[in-house]
């Protein structure tokens, strides 16, 4: 039963996804668009087999990035999340202050960044974590504030130290909110990657992006696009996968009625 | 007579500069159960807060065992309404969680627990997590993690009052059943006349505002009683002197 709802429910984008191809393709095919402008998806399909290695390549420095912001912003958010909760005068200093830094465009801050920092990895670490930091504080923030204040008051009543009512009550309250921040941190992780690679380097998805594109190879250019979205879904399965198993009681269902006796 | 375990010694407690609840003494006996009575808002909840300690009073003082814990959070245990368990902790350790606030080891306080389960009617739901319980065992684990955190003297905040009738009913008779058998001295924070008359040793009906305590009942006759206490005229006296005690007011 849930099974085959499963699968009605999959097949429909898949139906969608495939008519969208077979009219690239017809497009392509028939001359509607010049080829010069829009290349078959056969013609990007061949691309990507012909670049795998030199494209894994660039994926791998493009995710090392990715990963350093992303594992560096998930402590920054831990940290600026747990200091604004516990000091409200922070709370207050801050919270204006996160939410001007999302206002700043990213493609304007990177050249600086590139400036500051080199052609190495680290403006573009720099960038991610400027991307992805603030998703995770938000969201995580909101959990910790959002704690049942009974709750709370029932652990304080029991004797609990601070840490323990972080322990037990607001950290497992900031899980659910964590991951959908997560969620979003992770596309931006490689998009904010990308994107500072534009700007400067010797390596990277983003810098082969730039090379296809000056070289008017537009059947490498959609082969890294497909795979920078491929790569994106991928971390987004991923960050799913560790969510069940980071909050197993989310999704664990009522089985049975228990009965009163 | 049994010896006092709780007291209170002229309590007043201020909210937002309005006297709320004014000289409050009370008192509870070794495995009494005794309730207090009152409407809504009359400050029932504001004098638990006081003597669980998670508020201070602007004057008065709480005494366990002779010794002054006014203010102090952590001598006598607390159970709400809501039952409070948390979603991402299964049953075994959600019970056994003030056992791990004392700094108990873990292993050694799920043993502690685990103890328990079959005298509080919840024996095989250790590794499932709350929301896979109905309302009435999520009350029952709720009221294990109460008397883990603190055997002697527990506090109820109207605990049954999110119950349908019927679950209510099963809970009292069940409730009853089990004071039988361990020691605990319980204060009820109920607006239930039924349920004050049926549970109790002794009510206290509140009455405001500002909460003061107007009267004291003994019920008779003593625990434990039977189904047909519902009904006896024993019980409505009690009910109709109640009803007249409150809308004096």
């Amino acid at each position: 039963m849930k099974k085959s709802a499963n699968i009605s429910n999959n097949i429909y984008p898949a139906l969608l996804l495939a008519t969208l191809f077979v009219a690239w393709y017809l497009a392509t095919a028939t001359g509607l668009v010049p080829g010069f402008m829009l290349p078959s998806p056969l013609d990007v399909l061949r691309a990507f087999i012909d670049s795998f290695s030199e494209l894994m390549r660039h994926a791998r420095v493009t995710l090392t990035e990715a990963f350093t912001g992303l594992g560096l912003s998930i402590i920054l958010a831990f940290v600026i999340a747990l200091l604004m909760d516990r000091f409200e005068g922070l709370y207050k200093a801050l919270h204006p202050l996160l939410v001007i830094s999302q206002t700043i465009p990213t493609v304007a801050i990177a050249p600086l960044l590139v400036l500051w920092l080199g052609y190495d990895m680290a403006p573009k670490i720099a960038l991610v974590v400027l991307t992805c930091f603030f998703p995770m504080t938000i969201s995580l923030l909101g959990g910790f504030k959002g704690s049942d204040l009974d709750a709370i008051n029932l652990m304080r009543a029991m004797g609990a130290k601070k840490w323990q009512i972080y322990r037990y009550i607001k950290l497992p309250n900031a899980l659910p909110g964590f991951f959908s921040g997560l969620r979003i941190s992770v596309s931006y992780a490689i998009v904010g990657a990308v994107i500072a690679e534009w700007l400067g380097g010797n390596s990277g998805l983003g810098v082969y992006m730039t090379r296809v594109r000056k070289s008017y190879a537009f059947d490498k250019m959609f082969a890294v696009i497909f795979l920078i979205a491929f790569l994106s879904l991928f971390l987004m399965k991923g960050v799913e996968l560790l969510e069940k198993r980071a909050m197993p009681w989310v999704f664990t269902t009522r089985e049975e009625e228990w009965q009163e006796n | 007579m049994k010896k006092v375990r709780l007291e209170t010694h002229n309590i007043c407690k201020n909210y937002a500069g309005e006297l709320i609840i004014k000289d409050i003494n009370i008192y509870l006996r070794e495995n009494e159960l005794v309730s207090l009575l009152g409407v809504s808002g009359i400050g029932k909840s504001t004098l638990f807060n006081v003597i669980a300690g998670v508020t201070a009073p602007e004057a008065g003082q709480v005494f366990l065992d002779g010794r002054d814990i006014t203010g102090q959070a952590g001598k006598v245990s607390y159970m709400q309404q809501k039952d409070l368990l948390q979603p991402h902790l299964k049953v075994l350790d959600n019970v056994a969680l003030p056992l791990f606030i004392r700094g108990m080891k873990k292993s050694k306080a799920r043993t502690e627990a685990l103890k328990y389960f079959e005298d509080f009617g919840i024996a095989g739901t250790e590794d499932k997590y709350p929301t896979q319980l109905s309302g009435g065992m999520r009350q029952r684990a709720a009221l294990l993690r109460t008397y883990l955190f603190s055997r002697d003297v527990a506090l109820f905040d109207e605990p049954f009052s999110a119950l349908d009738a019927i679950t209510k009913r099963a809970m009292h008779r069940w409730y009853l059943a089990l004071m039988e058998r361990i020691n605990m001295a319980a204060l009820f924070i109920t607006h239930d006349i039924d349920e004050a008359i049926l549970l109790s040793d002794r009510i206290y009906i509140m009455t405001g505002p500002p909460g003061v305590i107007a009267s004291e009942l003994i019920i008779e006759p003593p625990r434990p009683r039977g189904d047909d206490f519902l009904v006896s005229d024993a019980f409505l006296n009690y009910k109709r002197q109640i009803i007249k005690l409150l809308s004096l007011a």
